[in-house]
């Protein structure tokens, strides 16, 4: 069985999803329904406890796993702070790290989202900490006890793509973590070439959310994901029996 | 360095004859850019481009969608105190205006705000006259720490102060700023404020960049339409925004649109804004500033707003009174003329019939 395994918890599903720009609440059941995807995230500035019909919690069925995010968090320590209500009031022991200090283009804090998974990791997170691509803080991360990395196509919103392409190459490459594109995934092409580089997932929100129809659109990048990594696991098989099969090149060194 | 230096690089700059001579394809070119410089954004708000004026609406609405997605971020103010040692000309809280001046007490400021939570709101801006005297830091403090029971992001309202002023009321749970420069042209602004602090132009343009520097999350802008030239006040605020965003990258910017209406004192505005100039305004800032909060108060007629949401608005006042008092007991003269009497529930509904989510919390207490 094909699984993504993050901390403890094994998933068949690699498209994560998220809770935001929707038109209605109410269409995020129908996109987890109809894409399969089991996690969500959920910004905690945006958890409402005190108001049923607002509080976003209770339009999210009971078997999908929350991701709550820190976003509007400025610094590591506002990060691990939201973290920790995340916690408390009952959304489970994930967390999607953001800390984004540039309300322009909402580009991550590769620095501070280092030290506040330091801290959150050690008080039992699953961390999974959103990222501009880069290897060096992917072990650094690695290092810190995050459960997966989250390096960014193109900016939050932008329905660009995978501009940072050749970087992720590398990341996907060097990681020993389990790699999630998130971020400026428009297309569903993009999510499957995402996957079919080794991704080894795609979190999507804007063009899921924003979609005339979110739930078909789910479907849609949930088919594309699933294309994308049958294709990648079986290039790693045709790569390996072209290695087998083929006449060894060395055969004069009698090895 | 400051925005004062941006503004001095267009003194004696003609606008009436620059914008006289923007064409259809100056505008045409700047709609469809990615990134707009200062003078596509002043194109697009030439007379000329009131011709192309559902294709901006059509681009802002794209921009908005795609940063913002099909959400409203509510809020509601609570005016606590009508007190005022300036006189402005336009407005109903002027200290030349005899009306009943009336200062919450603290536990005034607990029943009123008890009464706004009940809407579900998790955003209030509370308000002030600008007095120093009446409605010192240690009351605005006092006002925030039992706003902070009831609201996870409090944004204020009141007279400009200095960047240690702004860290105190941060440190007590102040997250948001407004201040309105009120009109960028220096001659009509001497003309309109005559006398107390708010006389001081430059302390007041430099009021935004204190508050950032001070740790402000949000802070909102802009110009009050009806006193100076429509155009140079827009494209000011549009810059000033762009300016402050460019320089304080961890804090996000508002702009909003305020046209003079009928407030206490019986102002009448020098120059008009009507609706279409209104979207004109809306849509200009919107693509010169993809990520900028567009806020539309009250003061905006409900059928328009509505309207507005559909294009590029970002943030609505719902169910607002601008009296002190207001929520309980409205006693006291308001501040401007409510356009919208809705109530919030009302307001809350039309937006999800229209197809928008409103966000009634958008900042966890931390």
């Amino acid at each position: 069985m094909d699984v993504l395994k993050l901390g403890d918890r094994e998933f068949s599903s690699r498209l994560l999803s998220g809770t935001g720009k929707f038109r209605d609440k109410n269409e995020i059941k129908e996109v987890l329904d109809k894409s399969g995807s089991q996690i969500i995230t959920v910004a905690l500035r945006r958890v409402n406890l005190e108001n049923p019909t607002d509080n976003i919690l209770n339009y999210i069925p009971k078997h999908i796993t929350l991701l709550p995010n820190t976003s509007g968090a400025r610094d590591a320590n506002e990060a691990v702070r939201i973290a920790r209500i995340a916690k408390e009031s009952g959304c489970g022991n994930f967390v999607k790290i953001e800390v984004i200090c540039d309300a322009k283009y909402l580009m991550p804090d590769n620095e501070e989202t280092l030290k506040a998974t330091k801290i959150l990791a050690k008080e039992g997170f699953v961390v999974l900490p959103y990222i501009m691509p880069d290897i060096i803080i992917c072990k650094k991360l690695e290092d810190a006890g995050a459960s997966a990395v989250m390096p960014l196509g193109s900016p939050i919103g932008s329905n660009a793509g995978l501009q940072t392409k050749s970087i992720l190459e590398m990341v996907i490459e060097n990681s020993n973590l389990p790699v999630i594109v998130d971020a400026g995934i428009g297309r569903p092409s993009h999510a499957c070439d995402a996957m079919e580089m080794g991704a080894d997932g795609v979190l999507i929100n804007t063009a899921i959310a924003t979609a005339s129809n979110p739930a078909k659109m789910a479907e849609a990048f949930s088919l594309a994901i699933k294309a994308g990594r049958a294709a990648h696991l079986l290039k790693l098989q045709e790569e390996s029996r072209y290695a087998n099969a083929s006449s060894p090149l060395t055969g004069f060194l009698n090895l | 360095m400051s925005f004062l230096d941006v503004l001095q690089e267009y003194e004696g700059f003609d606008f009436e004859n620059y914008l006289e001579r923007v064409s259809d394809k100056m505008v045409a070119k700047a709609i469809h850019k990615k990134k707009l410089n200062r003078f596509d954004f002043l194109n697009l708000l030439s007379p000329k481009a009131k011709n192309h004026l559902e294709e901006m609406a059509r681009r802002a609405h794209e921009i908005t969608v795609a940063n913002f997605g099909y959400t409203i971020n509510l809020y509601l103010p609570i005016y606590v105190s009508n007190y005022c040692s300036s006189d402005c000309s336009y407005c109903g809280f002027s200290k030349k205006n005899r009306i009943q001046r009336k200062k919450l007490s603290l536990s005034e400021v607990e029943i009123e705000a008890k009464e706004i939570a009940k809407s579900g709101i998790k955003n209030i801006l509370f308000l002030t006259g600008e007095s120093k005297k009446i409605t010192p830091i240690s009351y605005l403090i006092d006002v925030t720490k039992i706003l902070k029971k009831y609201f996870s992001f409090v944004s204020i309202e009141v007279y400009p102060m200095s960047e240690e002023e702004y860290a105190k009321l941060h440190l007590a749970g102040v997250d948001g700023l407004t201040v309105y420069q009120e009109v960028y042209d220096r001659d009509i602004y001497k003309k309109v404020h005559t006398s107390g602090e708010k006389t001081n132009y430059e302390y007041r343009l430099q009021t935004p960049q204190r508050g950032a520097k001070a740790g402000m999350r949000s802070i909102n802008i802009g110009s009050l339409f009806g006193l100076g030239e429509i155009a140079s006040e827009a494209f000011f605020s549009g810059l000033h925004a762009s300016y402050l965003s460019d320089k304080y990258l961890e804090c996000e910017f508002g702009l909003s649109i305020p046209r003079i209406n009928d407030a206490e004192g019986h102002f009448k505005p020098n120059k008009i804004v009507d609706d279409v100039t209104f979207v004109q305004i809306m849509c200009a800032y919107r693509l010169f500033l993809p990520r900028v909060e567009i806020n539309i108060s009250t003061r905006e007629e409900a059928s328009f707003r509505e309207n507005l949401l559909g294009i590029c608005a970002t943030k609505f006042s719902a169910g607002s009174k601008t009296e002190v008092g207001g929520y309980t007991k409205a006693k006291t003269e308001p501040q401007f003329e409510i356009s919208d009497e809705r109530s919030t529930q009302e307001v809350i509904q039309r937006i999800q019939e229209l197809g928008y989510e409103p966000v009634y919390k958008n900042w966890e207490s931390i």
